[in-house]
């Protein structure tokens, strides 16, 4: 059952060649045998899983089945979903049991899927590593001794090692994308607004995004089927009619004109990286597609702008957790403040504080201009260098980080470092256009990534771009060693 | 950019969060090694340049005002670690 797409699973659902309570058992017996030594999932509840499971062979019976019904999904941890715990890797919600299910969590019970357990986070989608989280640190399963990425590297390790069949992540600055080129997947974040951010735990709300992590690109359009909608509970949701993502993706790309940013093949980017995208190109080049050079020229300053508004939306969205309604509370306090700043010095990790400080310090008196709106101006530049891009081409082609998975402990003392991890996704994020990372080849046998962007609610187009790349090609099969 | 102890203070008191006094100075360090990243932004030229605040360009939505799930009130209490009848309790704040 390890090497079925979500499509061969589906038709073998339907087929009753095993039903949905025999395939959760089999992913929860799996996790059993390996959670222990790559900690992809912070929580699991078996009995619930299998309540879902057992409605899902029900609906089955009755002829109401789904494309995903019946199918285990891991939950990244920053969604809640009613009766589960949900802690967004962090100890300030580590006795927080959702009271409520999110907008993501919901349209993936009513299809009937199975919720097989929340997977492990950098705290609160803050860390480009899976070392920030509360529960320990994630390992990648291509080589237990490095990182997956982050923040959804339980995510990425869940469905790297085979212990999930699909799971979902969120992005603010290449959360999916990052951790999906570090563990050999394909991780798509949607355009900003395509899916809803309701009951998704808030990093920053302007750049945060959900979207799939799967084997396939066909496998993601799958998920972003479910995942998608017009929801009136988030002010951001956009309204658009809902597409079908399997639709288009097997439309043959030629005459596709693929622009390759100067920018991205700088400084920075490992030889071996690069050499593996451009063979990338020459693929698409066989199959069809023309190549024109482009560039991005502020996309340098994206890191920079990020690290104003990312914080600075952070120091307010983070405000809430003050120990009066819900999650963490230190014990002992002699007044009101006392309470707050010491639930909160207690409750949240290094990193977390690092960027509340941060943000809070480019919004206060007096810096604001010299920051914040700074950066919003140069966001704009960004954003106006995309529009620019996409006058030349459909799409842009480049890596989807500067390096492969690297050793725990590499760069967890130095966030500088840390940040670069996102140096080619980042961008998106700020302009808010969707992006693609898939397999592309391995160095040093771990995987790279190849990122593909595209313009806003285009992910049709890139789904289709990524899925005949696989088609023809086999990076995406390969799987780590040790978890057949 | 340097920070002073005080300036720490300031910063971690705005943001609700206490600091270790041990932990100051390597706090300020990490900070300001970001806000060194962040000053990259200063060179650019940004005249007449609008401010971005969001991804698109999108108008706030309304709807009716309406109950959609209920009384959740004993539901939302549950998760609170000291509440009385129907009130979260904190710490006396008036005299």
């Amino acid at each position: 059952m390890i090497n079925l797409s979500l499509k061969e699973l589906s038709d073998s659902l339907k087929e009753k060649k095993f039903s949905s309570v025999e395939l959760t058992q089999f992913f929860l017996d799996r996790l059993d045998l390996y959670n222990s030594s790559i900690n992809a999932f912070i929580s699991f509840d078996k009995d619930k899983s299998l309540a879902m499971a057992r409605n899902a062979d029900a609906m089955i019976q009755e002829g109401r089945q789904n494309y995903l019904t019946g199918i285990p999904i891991a939950q990244k941890d920053i969604f809640c979903a009613e009766g589960w715990k949900t802690s967004c890797g962090s100890r300030m919600l580590d006795n927080f049991i959702a009271p409520y299910d999110a907008t993501v969590i919901s349209k993936f019970n009513e299809v009937g899927a199975v919720n097989l357990g929340k997977t492990n986070m950098d705290e609160f989608a803050m860390g480009s590593s899976n070392e920030t989280s509360f529960y320990g640190n994630v390992k990648n399963p291509w080589d237990i001794k490095a990182v997956p990425g982050g923040s959804s590297g339980g995510s990425a390790a869940a469905v790297a090692g085979m212990l999930a069949p699909a799971a979902t992540a969120t992005d603010t600055g290449g959360s999916i994308r990052q951790p999906a080129s570090l563990c050999g997947l394909t991780g798509l974040k949607p355009t900003y607004g395509l899916v809803s951010r309701y009951g998704m735990i808030a990093f920053a709300s302007s750049l945060d995004q959900a979207g799939p992590m799967c084997h396939t690109a066909e496998d993601c359009a799958a998920m972003l089927n479910v995942m998608t909608g017009h929801d009136p509970k988030d002010s951001t949701s956009v309204q658009r009619e809902k597409e079908n993502y399997l639709k288009g993706i097997h439309d043959p790309i030629k005459g596709l004109k693929i622009g390759i940013p100067k920018e991205f093949f700088s400084e920075g980017l490992e030889p071996e990286i690069e050499k593996i995208i451009e063979q990338g190109i020459d693929e698409y080049k066989k199959l069809g597609a023309e190549i024109v050079e482009i560039s991005l020229p502020n996309n340098h300053l994206s890191i920079p702008v990020y690290y104003v508004i990312a914080p600075a939306e952070a120091s307010s969205n983070l405000s809430r957790y003050d120990g009066v309604r819900y999650g963490y509370r230190t014990k002992e306090y002699d007044d009101l403040m006392d309470m707050y700043c010491k639930t909160r010095e207690e409750g949240f990790g290094n990193e977390v504080k690092r960027r509340i400080m941060i943000g809070t310090y480019v919004l206060s008196a007096g810096y604001y201009d010299a920051y914040y709106l700074k950066a919003q101006k140069i966001r704009r530049l960004i954003s106006e260098d995309f529009k620019k891009a996409f006058e030349k081409c459909d799409v842009i082609l480049g890596p989807s980080a500067p390096s492969v998975a690297f050793p725990i402990g590499d760069k967890k003392e130095d966030p500088l470092k840390m940040y670069m991890q996102d140096v080619y996704t980042i961008s998106t994020n700020l302009a808010g256009l969707p992006g693609l990372s898939m397999p592309a080849g391995l160095m040093n046998n771990l995987p790279v990534g190849m990122q593909l962007i595209g313009n806003y609610f285009s992910e049709a187009k890139l789904l289709n771009i990524a899925n005949i790349f696989q088609t023809n090609t086999d990076w995406h099969n390969l799987s780590p060693k040790g978890f057949e | 950019m340097k920070f002073n102890n005080d300036e720490i203070k300031k910063i971690a008191h705005l943001a609700r969060i206490n600091i270790n006094e041990l932990e100051i100075g390597q706090v300020s360090e990490k900070l300001e090694g970001i806000l060194g990243l962040i000053d990259q932004m200063t060179k650019v030229n940004t005249d007449n340049i609008e401010p971005m605040a969001h991804a698109l360009d999108i108008t706030q939505p309304l709807r009716e005002d309406k109950v959609t799930e209920g009384d959740i009130r004993e539901k939302s209490l549950e998760l609170s670690k000291e509440t009385n009848q129907s009130l979260f309790i904190v710490p006396r704040v008036i005299e």
